[in-house]
């Protein structure tokens, strides 16, 4: 049983670990990556490697939604940006993955500032409807601007190289995106124990109140739409390479509500909820197709209900989050940590 | 420039835009009262309109039976979603209530998917098909008949609001809530009816919108067009949703017409991100100032 951890420094209180055995875990938990692909076999692979762009993706929308408090509908065009720019790049420059993966961050973090412009004027709902103009436009160009996007038909690319190695299969790529991801994610974590990253909570909590603070709501908004589509547009260039193929039809509307959904499940505001929720939002449907594969010899016609039912199942978590556990995976992980925390007493 | 081409093209934008006047209407209604933003308002119309199908075209009956069937259907269907998934979120930040609606639309389409599959249909026709001629223009006979309707309901709508006791009621509540409750009006009952009546609208509009251009689980998508309607008239107002509704309805259809199809969605959100920036509460909204 762990009684409390009363933190005596500042040091303290802001450190990412604050016990021994988190440390612990966490180290435990990077050995369990670092094996997981020598024993996982290609599916396993697969969607170990859709995790990890989504807990990029998830991550940066947790910032600007869950953070900053300021609800986009944009996500997946700011990762289709991303997403092109690799593909732009690796087609007609040659450059090796590290570089075009950063200007794909860097251009989407662009474009992400050009969209949080209206952030000043508009708030709330008014901005989220904003970002989805925003990503109207975005598929537009993606599907019209033919000599540098191919149109419909997209682009296709090379596997990712450097030093002359090719990333093709999915056991490579794994280890581009994990470590990335866990990178990203830290980093995420680091950001709010600076100035930034306390002015985004300051301005989600009350923006008016953090204008008398003196924090400049201009700046800290559009600071948070460049860092939010930073990683949309790592997680887009990523997914360019994973898939090798990026349409305008890879960036629907129904994948950045798919984000948002991750965010809301997983927890607004918690960056373990960001990871939880893009876990559990990417396996659901996976499940959905184990299960279905599994009755099909009973019922020939599970197939057909396999789509509606992720449809269904996919609102039915939203909504049923939303109502009664609004803090959503990261609440539920906390209560079940507190029980052990607290045993053999009651909680 | 052929300026029978650009009548003709305009007229039947104009009707459909009497169409989206009446979408907004719904949507309107609905936040007035509750201040819920509706994204699953297109869902509502393409299960009402599913509903019609399965009246008219599964069990054969009268389109004129089936019509009012399926547009009750679909105001249940917006009392029972109030009561059971928006009524719990009362209180809670505006995100989580539009998430909410969200999670219904992605439920709705899972439904209808389940039940018609996610073949496209085509609606039994139910309206008369002479050709219609305003002057020499000519207006295809069910967008022409689809206005008719929809612009009869809309005017029973507005007298309803002004002049009814349900419609005192809502507008009273619309403008200070703890005041109307003080004055003994059951607040909770107009909430719900507010639903009910806004997915009447959203529901009649729908089989009118589904009988010209057919039904898909896709349909649900009309409801992006009728958000930037109520964000470009402003979202608590009724002669804004009207304006905006026929405005954005002639302006959809002419730059298809023009430039086609794939620029009907960009030029609509063109004027909406030139609204949000100019003007964000809308052409007629009410400007809301913010106090800490």
């Amino acid at each position: 049983m762990r009684i409390a951890d009363a933190k005596q420094t500042y040091e303290a209180d802001e450190a990412i670990w604050t016990t021994q055995t988190q440390k612990l875990w966490f180290g435990l938990f990077l050995l369990v990556l670092l094996v997981f692909p020598f024993m996982a076999d290609s599916y396993l692979l697969y969607l170990g490697c859709l995790v990890g762009i989504a807990v990029i993706s998830t991550t940066g929308l947790n910032i600007l939604t869950g953070f900053t408090g300021l609800i986009s509908l944009g996500q997946a065009g700011f990762m289709g940006v991303g997403a092109y720019t690799v593909a732009w790049l690796s087609l007609n420059t040659g450059l090796p993955f590290p570089v075009t993966l950063l200007l794909a961050g860097l251009m989407a973090a662009a474009v992400g500032i050009l969209v949080g412009l209206p952030s000043l004027r508009v708030k709330k709902l008014y901005l989220a409807i904003a970002t989805l103009a925003a990503s109207v436009f975005l598929h537009f160009i993606f599907a019209e601007w033919e000599s540098v996007t191919g149109g419909m038909g997209g682009l296709s690319l090379e596997p990712a190289h450097l030093f002359g190695w090719s990333f093709q299969s999915d056991f490579m790529m794994y280890f581009i995106i994990v470590p990335l991801a866990v990178l990203m994610v830290l980093a995420a974590a680091n950001v709010f124990r600076t100035r930034i990253g306390r002015a985004f909570i300051a301005i989600r909590d009350r923006d008016i109140s953090a204008e008398i603070l003196g924090i400049n709501l201009l700046r800290y908004k559009l600071m948070s739409f460049a860092l939010s589509s930073f990683y949309a547009g790592i997680a887009g260039g990523l997914f360019a390479y994973f898939y090798r193929v990026v349409t305008p039809e890879s960036f629907p509307l129904s994948m950045s509500i798919f984000y948002l959904a991750a965010v809301i499940v997983g927890g607004m505001g918690n960056l373990l909820g960001g990871i939880l929720g893009a876990a559990f939002m990417t396996l659901v449907p996976e499940a959905l197709k184990l299960l279905t594969a599994a009755l099909t010899p009973f019922y020939p016609d599970a197939p057909v209900f396999m789509s509606p039912m992720l449809e269904i199942i996919f609102g039915a978590l939203i909504v049923g989050f939303l109502i009664f556990e609004p803090h959503g995976l990261a609440e539920i992980w906390h209560r079940i940590r507190r029980f052990f925390h607290l045993w053999p007493f009651r909680n | 420039m052929d300026w029978m081409f650009f009548g003709e093209i305009s007229l039947a934008g104009l009707a459909m835009g009497g169409l989206y006047a009446l979408i907004a209407l719904g949507f309107v209604i609905i936040y007035k009262a509750t201040r819920v933003i509706n994204f699953a308002i297109g869902e509502i119309m393409m299960f009402a309109a599913y509903l019609f199908l399965a009246f008219a075209g599964g069990m054969e009956m009268s389109a004129w039976i089936a019509l009012p069937l399926a547009v009750i259907g679909g105001s249940l269907l917006g009392g029972v979603i109030e009561k059971t998934m928006i009524r719990p979120m009362l209180g809670e930040s505006p995100i989580s209530v539009v998430m909410v609606t969200i999670g219904i639309a992605s439920i709705l389409v899972g439904l209808v998917e389940f039940i018609w599959t996610a073949d496209p249909q085509l609606l039994p026709s139910f309206l008369p098909r002479e050709p219609v001629f305003i002057g020499d223009l000519y207006l295809a006979p069910k967008i022409a008949y689809g206005f008719l309707i929809g612009a009869a309901v809309l005017i029973v709508y507005l007298l309803y609001f002004r002049f009814s006791r349900g419609g005192v009621a809502l507008r009273a509540t619309a403008s200070d809530q703890a005041a109307a409750y003080s004055m003994g009006i059951n607040v909770r009952r107009v909430f719900n009816m507010a639903w009910v009546f806004g997915s009447l609208a959203a529901s009649l509009a729908g089989v009118l919108v589904a009988a010209t251009g057919g039904l898909s689980p896709q349909f649900g998508i009309i409801g992006l067009s009728v958000l930037v309607v109520v964000i470009v008239g402003g979202l608590d107002s009724i002669l804004g949703a009207l304006i905006a509704g026929v405005f954005i309805g002639w302006l959809e259809t002419v730059a298809g017409a023009y430039f086609g199809g794939e620029y009907r969605m960009p030029a609509t959100f063109l004027v909406l991100a030139v609204i949000l920036v100019i003007r964000p509460y809308g052409l007629f909204g009410t400007h809301e100032i913010e106090r800490v």
